[in-house]
């Protein structure tokens, strides 16, 4: 049985790989990139042939590859006799539009675009009928929905091309979005995604609670898919594709997928009153009103969409009736409507080609210029007005024997009378396509003169016709695949027999009273026409068009009130969110009780945080003095800083009060180029929300620091005190473990800081390239208050302190792994160090005697970090394990060496690269501003004056 | 003192969102620093806190020492915060000197003035 799983993974393939030739031969010319279409078709049809007598036989073949397991999902493949069916009307169907769109399309359209559509639709198309997950399924159906998207905007020119497009993707993509809601649940209840598991599990999925909204979610995609009422709307507008593409897609095949989804639901879903009455009716009311409108439409290609709606309703309704005979009369009727209407469509095309009109009240007469187009057409359209010996009599016989005998809300005689009266408007439109078209006299102002198409054009339609002659005549030959799809839809073994004479039935005499209805409804055509103009009726499109602007306002609506462009709005949002957040978590579990106790509070610990508390507010209050909210700042720092003193945290300490120096340095010298002074442009509204939602940050920050400091929590510290001496060889814990057991994460973020400062590097730049260049030349930013810059003390001084400076690095880098110091502060140290001289001696003083750049500062620092720990590859260690000795050299005492402190000279070279590359940079920007340059090392050289003034 | 720091950390931090909900860049900078502070404390705080029990290894054995392990992290969130402070720092006055303006939002007006001259730039040229 697993024989043809190979050949069935090729099938669903060969239009998808085949996708690509199409755009790659249209170099070689129209008539090769048609062929290279044909050929994946061609493969894809001759494999199916190979497996259609098993198929037939009743087998099912079945592939399966793993995908997503954990999701469900599986690349997994079945044919069977519905399969059969689909596949081949997909595949045989797909073969003659690509021949009829070779003639049909023009020379300017790009016609390696299109073709390449029609293979990814036939491929999409392919999979929904031949897939075996349902969440591999929904894919294929989304696929069907974009690709149909493509193809009806084909024509990009085209306004009504578009907005179709548009209106499709968005009614059946709708669609395919509840439809995923149903197939969901669908999996949830059958306990598996696989459609052979689904469809084993039916009466479990139709006794549970969730049966009737999968139903309706399930239904939905279908109909909106097969432009059910009321979403029946889109396919009309759908036919400003191109030709082609309406014959295919919207007569053969993707149309259908909604009711192949229902026949392959059958077994699962129907049955139940729900599926009756929602189903049916909606079919019955669409069969109905597609026909009545079809008969008033002017354009023929729209007059054979509603007729296409009608013939839908008619397959829904079969469906919908839930009963074996009705399966095997939709079974019958997709294939009589696949042919009779294809050719319809593919008629329309040429009609259209070769009279450049397709306004019914435009043509006419056409049977004497058109003669073969004439009698194709004439055959097609009998066949779906339901004249016998055309096979659209057969199945409507059955539909009408069907309907007959269904009752509706106890009414035996509602269903029977609708169904009448939708084959006489189906016979009324169709012979009003033979008549209004062909026959009558020839007219004389055809938009162009028509006569018969290239045998290429009408080969097609003429292939189809004699299918509907040949069924209609011998339907038994059709007997066989029927039968294989009816079993396949019903689950159960059946064996209709197709034949043309039934005997004198209810189902004839409506027939009769149709087709008599028929003929005389389109003799009063033409006063009818106006009464149906002059009534009102709803415009489907303006509901659609205002629909779509509704939506599109609220949702406008709702981004302009989250998404506004003012970023403290978000940040408020946000903020006021963590909040309540947290709230909420303590809200809902409670703190445990305090483990631990209170610690005493010196006097001038309390001193510190009245400092702290009383310069943050002033920062608040007064921080539209740019200048004096910086001071402010340096106060908050400081203190923090002595507060990591007293707390045992002499590492910190140092690293805060360092740091706090850079930053003020960097602020002074961003603010030079900026406002003093923030204006007060808040309204007091503004500043009481803020005031609220910082208020109960603050609280909640605080609280929650208070929760925590009061009770013991388990920590892994305790391992780093024990191991710090023994295993990484240093007394300083916190150093260890910065560059020892937490090496990688230093590593790592030596790194950020190296990028940041490279960043700001780079935005220097972008900004001197910029229009901010010119503004900065154009501006006086100095505000000079002495003529002085560079003040002899403060140049000796700092010439002075430079080595004690460096001494002072050097000494607290090397004594880090054991005392507080390490990388990190003595980088900032000496960061320092070099900092008072570019502010006492000036930038370009500064800049000459620089001997090595901070780019590549940056870069050694993380290099020797990156090779001290790749080093301890070499003793077969994992990265950045650290190795020590002890070494006694003689005049100095006994020493300790440890790979560690060459990674800390990694960090120290990144960090000192890095701050002073970020100072550096924001100092070049001040020297582009016009800043003076000064080579000499002051201002003001006194020895200078001396001669001035004996000149004089 | 555990209510000194908390309360500190409360404070710094209801200072840093004021401040961040500022409408100029500076003031958003100065709350980041003022937010910055206060998440550090408060990783520090949440060791526990302790006297003179640095976790520096002592040669007598019967020392306590406080929690190492938030002191190192805090040591490069520092660092850290310094370097992301100075990048927004450049941020904002590269917006400023590029913008003539130092507001963080975008003004609706604003916006539809960009669309505008998106459209009638072609026409300028010509």
């Amino acid at each position: 049985m697993d024989d043809g799983g190979p050949l069935l993974f090729l099938i669903a393939l060969a239009p998808f790989i085949g996708a690509l030739l199409p755009g790659l031969m249209i170099r070689a010319g129209r008539t090769v990139c048609a062929i290279s279409t044909a050929v994946p078709t061609v493969i894809a049809l001759t494999m199916l042939m190979v497996l259609a007598p098993a198929v037939l036989r009743g087998e099912v073949i079945q592939a399966e590859v793993d995908w997503l397991p954990q999701l469900g999902l599986s690349a997994s493949f079945f044919l069977d006799g519905l399969g059969l069916l689909f596949a081949s009307m997909i595949l045989g169907v797909g073969l003659l539009i690509t021949l009829y769109a070779r003639f049909y399309l023009s020379g300017e359209d790009p016609m390696g675009q299109f073709y390449t559509y029609l293979l990814l639709f036939q491929g999409a198309m392919l999979g929904i009928v031949i897939s075996d997950n349902i969440l591999l399924l929904l894919v294929f159906w989304e696929l069907t929905s974009l690709s149909s998207f493509l193809l009806i905007g084909y024509w990009k020119h085209l306004p009504e091309g578009r907005q179709g497009a548009r209106m499709a993707l968005a009614v059946t993509g709708a669609g395919g979005l509840a439809m995923i809601g149903g197939m969901l649940i669908l999996g949830n209840i059958a306990g598996s995604y696989n459609l052979t598991d689904i469809l084993q599990a039916g009466d479990a999925i139709r006794s549970s609670e969730w049966y009737l909204p999968a139903l309706i979610l399930i239904l939905l995609g279908a109909f909106t898919k097969s432009a059910q009422f009321p979403f029946h709307f889109w396919l009309p507008h759908a036919m400003a594709a191109p030709t082609p593409v309406s014959a295919y897609l919207h007569s053969a095949t993707m149309v259908k997928a909604g009711v192949f989804l229902m026949a392959r639901m059958w077994p699962v879903l129907s049955g139940t009153d729900a599926w009756f009455y929602i189903v049916a009716t909606t079919g019955l009311v669409t069969m109905v009103l597609g026909a009545l409108i079809a008969l008033f439409k002017d354009d023929l290609k729209a007059l054979l969409a509603f007729s296409t709606v009608s013939h839908l309703g008619l397959l829904t309704m079969l469906l919908g009736f839930g009963t074996q005979a009705a399966a095997v009369a939709a079974v019958f009727h997709i294939i009589n409507h696949l042919t009779f209407k294809a050719a319809l469509f593919m008629t329309a095309g040429i009609v259209d080609h070769e009279t450049h009109t397709r306004d019914i009240k435009r043509l006419g007469g056409l049977r004497h210029l058109m003669p073969i187009t004439f009698l194709i057409g004439t055959v097609a359209a009998l066949s779906m007005a339901g004249i016998p010996l055309f096979n659209g009599f057969l199945s409507k016989e059955m539909m009408l024997e069907e309907a007959s005998h269904t009752d509706w809300f106890s009414s035996p005689y509602a269903v029977p009378v609708m169904a009448t009266i939708g084959a006489l408007l189906s016979v009324a439109y169709s012979f009003r396509f033979v008549s209004h078209v062909f026959l009558g006299p020839v007219r004389d102002d055809y938009p162009h003169k028509p006569h018969d198409p290239p045998f290429g054009m009408w080969a097609a339609p003429a292939l189809l016709v004699v299918l509907v002659i040949v069924i209609g005549v011998a339907p038994f030959l059709a007997e066989g695949i029927v039968t294989a799809a009816a079993s396949a839809v019903t689950g159960a073994d059946l064996h209709p027999h197709l034949k043309i004479w039934h005997g004198v039935t209810p189902a004839l005499w409506m027939s009769v009273i149709a087709v008599v209805g028929g003929a005389v409804l389109l003799a009063l055509h033409g006063p009818l026409d106006k009464i149906w103009a002059a009534a009102p009726r709803p415009e489907a499109k303006a509901i659609f068009d205002r629909l779509m602007a509704a939506i599109v306002a609220l949702s406008r609506g709702i981004t302009e009130i989250g998404h506004n462009g003012a970023i403290s709005r978000y940040l408020a949002i946000f903020t006021a969110a963590s909040v309540g957040l947290g709230w909420v978590a303590y809200a809902s579990s409670g703190l445990s009780a305090p483990t631990r106790g209170l610690l005493p509070v010196e006097p001038v610990i309390a001193v510190g945080w009245i400092m702290l508390v009383v310069a943050t507010v002033s920062v608040v209050v007064m921080h539209h003095h740019r200048f004096r909210a910086l001071v402010l700042l340096g106060i908050i720092g400081l203190s923090i800083s002595a507060g990591f003193a007293y707390l045992s945290a002499p590492d910190l300490a140092l690293t805060q009060i360092s740091v706090e120096t850079v930053t003020i340095m960097l602020l002074l010298l961003a603010l030079h180029f900026m406002p003093k002074l923030t204006p007060r442009e808040s309204p007091t509204g503004l500043k009481f929300r803020d005031a609220v939602i910082a208020l109960g940050a603050g609280g909640g920050v605080g609280a929650l620091a208070y929760a925590f400091m009061m009770r013991d929590i388990e920590t892994i510290s305790d391992y780093h005190v024990a191991n710090s001496y023994e295993g990484g060889g240093g007394t300083n814990v916190v150093n260890v473990i910065l560059v020892d057991f937490r090496g990688y994460d230093t590593f790592g973020e030596i790194i950020v800081l190296g990028i940041a400062g490279l960043v700001i590097y780079a935005l220097m730049h972008a900004l001197l390239d910029g229009p901010a260049a010119r503004r900065l030349k154009n501006t006086d930013f100095s505000q000079d208050r002495s003529r002085d810059r560079h003040p002899l003390m403060m140049v000796v001084v700092t010439r002075v302190l430079m080595p004690i400076a460096l001494v002072v690095g050097l000494y607290i880098f090397l004594r880090g792994h054991n005392e507080p110091g390490g990388g990190f502060v003595a980088g900032l140290v000496v960061a320092i160090a070099l900092l008072m001289q570019y502010m006492a001696s000036g930038f370009a003083w500064t800049q000459e005697r620089k001997r090595i750049e901070y780019h590549t500062m940056i870069g050694l620092g993380v290099v020797i970090a990156g090779l001290t720990g790749v080093g301890s590859w070499l003793s077969g260690s994992p990265f950045l394990t650290s190795a020590y000795t002890y070494v006694h050299l003689p005049p100095i005492e006994e020493f300790e060496l440890a790979t560690a402190m060459l990674f800390d000279l990694g960090v120290f070279l990144t960090v000192l690269g890095a701050v002073m590359l970020m100072l550096y940079s924001l100092s070049r920007i001040a020297r582009f501003a016009g800043a003076t340059v000064n080579e000499g090392p002051m201002d003001y050289d006194p020895g200078l004056k001396d001669e001035q003034e004996a000149e004089r | 003192m555990e209510i000194l720091v908390a309360s500190s950390i409360g404070v710094l931090t209801a200072g840093g969102v004021y401040l961040l909900l500022r409408l100029r860049t500076f003031p958003v900078i100065l709350g980041l620093a003022l937010l910055s502070y206060a998440v550090n404390v408060f990783l520090f705080a949440s060791g526990g806190l302790a006297i003179d029990q640095s976790p520096i290894l002592s040669k007598y054995g019967d020392a306590t020492y406080t929690d190492p392990l938030p002191q190192a992290l805090v040591l490069t969130a520092i660092v850290i915060s310094f370097g992301m402070t100075a990048v927004l720092v450049m941020i904002g006055l590269g917006a400023y000197l590029e913008a003539d303006s130092d507001r963080i939002d975008i003004a609706a007006q604003d916006i539809e003035d960009t669309d505008d001259t998106d459209q009638t730039e072609p026409e300028g040229r010509a």
